[in-house]
C-alpha cells in the first residue's frame, strides 16, 4: 500500500516534470531569436548597449522633464556573480552619466515577490522618483505591480519581462533560446554525427535556462549528437566535478560538455584532466576563469553571453525617456555576442575576478576595474 | 566518577553494533555501484570515490562530537563556504601563504567553534537555534566580505591537498592526498572520541546531563569543546572542497544536513548518549555511495531526489529501529 502511493507520488513527480518542460520549447520564440541572432544591430558602433535589433521605436515626448532627474531602480536581487557584475555595471553608468542624475535609488528584494511588490509602492509613495526601472524576480507576480507603477510614471523593465504592454520599453539581449542556439551549433559544427555531449545545468525549472537546454536539445537532435546526459549541479563545482568524473567512470566517450551557464566549466575541464583524458569541445560562457584556461590549454571552445551590459541600458533608456527622445520598443532587443576563439584575446583581463563576466561592456565606465573587484 | 563508566559501558557495546549495520549499507551500496560499472572495483577508482567522500567523512566525524554531547550543528556547511572563499580570498595565488592562511582559516574555525559552544553552554540556547544563527551569520560574513561573486585565487600547493593523487604508491597503486588526510583525521576523531576520558566525559554529558554534572564532569567545557572539534572538522573539510574543485560560493551548501544523515545512518543517537566514529565513517560512506549509485543509474533529477528521500528515511528508520530493539 505505502510502496504504491510512493511509487505513484515519484512518478506524479516525474511526469509533471516533463509537462512543465513544454512550456519551455516554443518554436516559434526559437525561430524568432535564430532570426535575431543575425540581424544587423542599429545604433553605435562598438557599443552593443545601446544597439538594437530592429523593431519599433516609442514616442516618449509625453514624458519629457527638465532639470536633474531621480532614477528609481527595483532589483530582484544580487544573489549571483552575474547580478553583481549587472549592478555595477549600472551603477557605472550612473556615475559617468551624473551629471543629469540627481540620485539613483536602489531597493533590492532579495528574490522575494512580495518584497519586490512592496518596493515598487514604496518607491511610488514617495514621490521622489522621475522614472522606474525594474528587474523583475518573476514574470506573473510582479505584472500588477508593474501596471500599478505605469499609471504614475514611465516604467523601463529588463532582464525578464512582465505580461503586460504599460512598460515603455522592455529591455533584453535576444534570449534563453539565443543562447542555447549559439553554442549548440558550435558544438554539433566541430563533431561528427554520433558523437556524445553531456549537458551540465544549474537548476530545473527556471525560464531563462530551461529555454536554453530546450534549444541546444532541438539543435543536437537536428545534427544527430547525442545528449547522454543532462544533470543538474546548483553552481556548485565539487558536484560538477564529480558528476563529470562519475560520466568519465562509466567508460563512455565525451566528445563535448555543453553548459547553461558557465560558472563551473573550469571545474568540469579539471575531471579530464583529473581522469587524464584530452579536453572534450566545450561550451562555457563569458565568465574570465574559463576564458583564460580557454586560452592557456588551446580548447576547443565557445563562450555563449547573456550579456551583463544590459545593466547599462535602463539607465540611458531613462534619461532618453525624459528628454523626450523616442527609444527603441516596446521591446528594446539588445544584440547578444559570443566569444569565439577570433575575439577570446581581446576580453581577458588578468586584473579581474574568476568569475567576472567579461562582456560586461563597463571598460569605459569610472571606478573599472577596482569596483568590478580586480586586484 | 562511579557513574560514568556505567553510563558507557552498554553504549559501547551497542556502538560496535551499529558499526556493523552502516558497514553493511555501505557493502550493499557499493555493490550495486559495482553491478553497474564494474570498474568501481579497480583500486584506483575506489581511491577517487574516497577522495570525493573525504569531506563528508571529516565532516560527520566533527557533526558526531557535537551530537554525542546531545547537540547539533547546522554551521558546518556555512564555515566550508566561508573557508572556501577566505582561503581564495586571503591566498590570492601566491603559494608561499597557503600554510600562513592555513593556520588564520583553522583560528577562524576555532573561533566559530568557541562561539557556538558559549551560546549553547552559557546562555542555555537550544544548539539548533543557536548554530541556525551561526549559519545565517557566517553565511553573511562569507557573501558580504566576497561580494557576491569570489575573488583571488587558489595556487596548486593548497588545490593539491584536496586533488593531487599520488601514484605508483605500493599495494594500493594511486593514493589521492585527501584519502591520507581522511585517514588521520578519522584516526584522530576515533582515538579523541574512543581511547581518552574526554570521549567518555562527551559521552555522559550527552546521556544525562544532569547525571554527568552530579558525577564531577565539567559540563561547560565538555560542550564547548564538542564545537570546536566540529568547527575544525568544517576547516578541514573546506580546505578539502576547495582543493578538490575550487572555488564557489556554493562550496558548503546543505552538507551539514548530510553529516547529520551519515551519523544517524552510522548509528548515533540523535541528543545524544551513543555512537562511534566508525559508525559516522561507514554512514557517511554509504550516503555518498547513494550519491554515486542514483548518478549512475541516470535517472531524471525529480525522481533521483524522491529516491534518494525514500532510501535515507528506509535507512535512518532501519538503523533507529534496530537501536530500539536492542536496547
Amino acid at each position: 500500500m505505502h510502496v504504491k502511493s510512493i511509487l505513484a507520488a515519484t512518478l506524479a513527480v516525474a511526469f509533471s516534470t516533463t509537462a512543465y518542460a513544454q512550456e519551455f520549447n516554443d518554436p516559434a520564440e526559437f525561430k524568432k531569436q535564430r532570426e535575431l541572432l543575425s540581424t544587423k544591430a542599429e545604433g553605435p558602433e562598438g557599443k552593443p548597449w545601446e544597439q538594437h535589433l530592429g523593431g519599433a521605436m516609442v514616442d516618449t515626448a509625453k514624458f519629457k522633464k527638465d532639470g536633474k532627474h531621480t532614477i528609481c531602480f527595483s532589483n530582484a536581487g544580487v544573489f549571483n556573480p552575474w547580478r553583481v557584475v549587472g549592478l555595477n555595471n549600472m551603477k557605472g553608468e550612473a556615475a559617468l552619466q551624473k551629471d543629469r542624475i540627481q540620485e539613483l535609488v536602489i531597493l533590492d528584494a532579495e528574490g522575494k515577490d512580495d518584497k519586490q511588490i512592496s518596493d515598487i509602492q514604496s518607491l511610488l509613495d514617495g514621490g521622489k522618483c522621475d522614472v522606474l526601472i525594474v528587474s523583475p524576480t518573476t514574470t506573473a507576480a510582479l505584472t500588477p505591480a508593474v501596471e500599478a507603477a505605469c499609471e504614475k510614471l514611465p516604467v523601463i523593465v529588463f532582464d525578464r519581462g512582465v505580461n503586460t504592454k504599460c512598460p515603455v520599453t522592455y529591455i533584453h539581449p535576444v534570449g534563453g533560446y539565443g543562447f542555447g542556439i549559439t553554442s549548440a551549433e558550435f558544438i554539433a559544427s566541430k563533431l561528427p554525427k554520433g558523437s556524445n555531449v553531456l549537458a551540465i545545468r544549474i537548476v530545473p525549472g527556471v525560464d531563462v535556462l530551461e529555454t536554453r537546454y530546450s534549444a541546444a536539445k532541438s539543435i543536437f537532435d537536428e545534427a544527430g549528437i547525442n545528449v547522454i546526459g543532462s544533470e543538474f549541479t546548483g553552481s556548485d563545482r565539487a558536484k560538477t566535478k564529480s558528476v563529470v568524473e562519475d560520466y568519465i567512470n562509466r567508460g563512455q566517450k565525451i566528445d563535448a560538455i555543453w553548459m547553461d551557464a558557465g560558472d563551473t566549466a573550469t571545474a568540469a575541464l579539471e575531471a579530464f584532466e583529473d581522469a587524464g583524458l584530452p579536453y572534450p569541445v566545450i561550451s562555457g560562457e563569458d565568465q574570465q576563469d574559463f576564458l583564460r584556461k580557454w586560452q592557456k590549454e588551446n580548447l576547443v571552445a565557445i563562450a555563449p553571453s547573456y550579456p551583463t551590459y544590459q545593466w547599462r541600458t535602463p539607465i540611458i533608456a531613462a534619461l532618453d525617456i525624459l528628454d523626450g527622445k523616442s527609444v527603441p520598443g516596446p521591446e528594446w532587443n539588445l544584440p547578444q555576442p559570443a566569444i569565439t576563439q577570433e575575439t577570446l584575446a581581446s576580453y581577458i583581463d588578468e586584473r579581474m575576478p574568476a568569475l567576472h563576466y567579461s562582456l560586461c561592456g563597463c571598460q569605459d565606465l569610472p571606478g573599472y576595474p577596482e569596483q568590478w573587484g580586480a586586484k | 566518577m562511579t557513574a560514568i563508566p556505567d553510563t558507557v559501558r552498554p553504549s559501547r557495546r551497542v556502538s560496535i553494533r551499529g558499526l556493523n549495520f552502516a558497514l553493511l549499507i555501505f557493502v550493499v551500496l557499493y555493490a550495486m555501484i559495482a553491478v553497474l560499472q564494474p570498474n568501481y572495483l579497480e583500486a584506483g577508482l575506489f581511491m577517487n570515490f574516497l577522495r570525493r567522500a573525504a569531506p563528508l567523512v571529516i565532516l560527520a566525524c566533527g557533526q558526531l562530537y557535537v551530537i554525542l554531547s546531545g547537540g547539533f550543528d547546522l554551521s558546518m556547511g556555512a564555515v566550508v563556504t566561508l573557508v572556501v572563499l577566505a582561503a581564495s580570498m586571503l591566498i590570492g595565488g601566491d603559494p608561499a601563504m597557503t600554510w600562513p592562511v592555513i593556520v588564520a582559516l583553522y583560528a577562524m574555525g576555532l573561533a566559530v567553534g568557541l562561539a557556538n559552544g558559549a551560546i549553547v553552554a552559557f546562555l542555555k540556547v537550544p544548539s539548533i537555534i543557536a548554530t541556525l544563527g551561526t549559519m545565517l551569520l557566517v553565511n553573511g560574513l562569507a557573501l558580504a566580505w566576497s561580494g557576491g561573486a569570489p575573488r583571488g585565487d587558489l595556487p596548486d600547493n593548497f588545490r593539491n591537498l584536496g586533488r593531487l593523487v599520488l601514484r605508483d604508491v605500493p599495494l594500493v597503486g594511486t593514493l589521492p592526498v585527501a584519502v591520507i588526510i581522511l585517514v588521520g583525521a578519522t584516526l584522530l576523531a576515533g582515538w579523541g572520541l574512543h581511547r581518552t576520558a574526554y570521549g567518555k566525559r562527551l559521552l555522559a554529558v550527552g546521556d544525562n546531563p544532569r547525571a554527568a554534572e552530579l558525577a564531577g564532569v565539567p559540563v561547560k567545557p565538555t560542550r564547548i569543546s564538542a564545537f570546536v572539534v566540529s568547527a575544525l572538522a568544517a576547516v578541514t573539510a573546506g580546505i578539502l572542497i576547495g582543493g578538490f574543485s575550487g572555488v564557489s560560493v556554493n562550496a558548503g551548501r546543505g552538507l551539514e544536513l548530510q553529516a547529520i544523515a551519515a551519523c544517524v545512518i552510522g548509528g548515533a543517537q540523535l541528543l545524544g548518549g551513543r555512537g562511534s566514529v566508525a559508525g559516522a565513517l561507514f554512514g557517511s560512506l554509504s550516503l555518498f555511495a547513494l550519491f554515486t549509485l542514483l548518478n549512475l543509474l541516470g535517472l531524471p533529477q525529480a525522481l533521483r531526489d524522491s529516491l534518494q528521500g525514500v532510501i535515507l528515511i528506509a535507512a535512518v528508520g532501519a538503523s533507529v529501529l534496530r537501536h530500539r530493539r536492542s536496547t
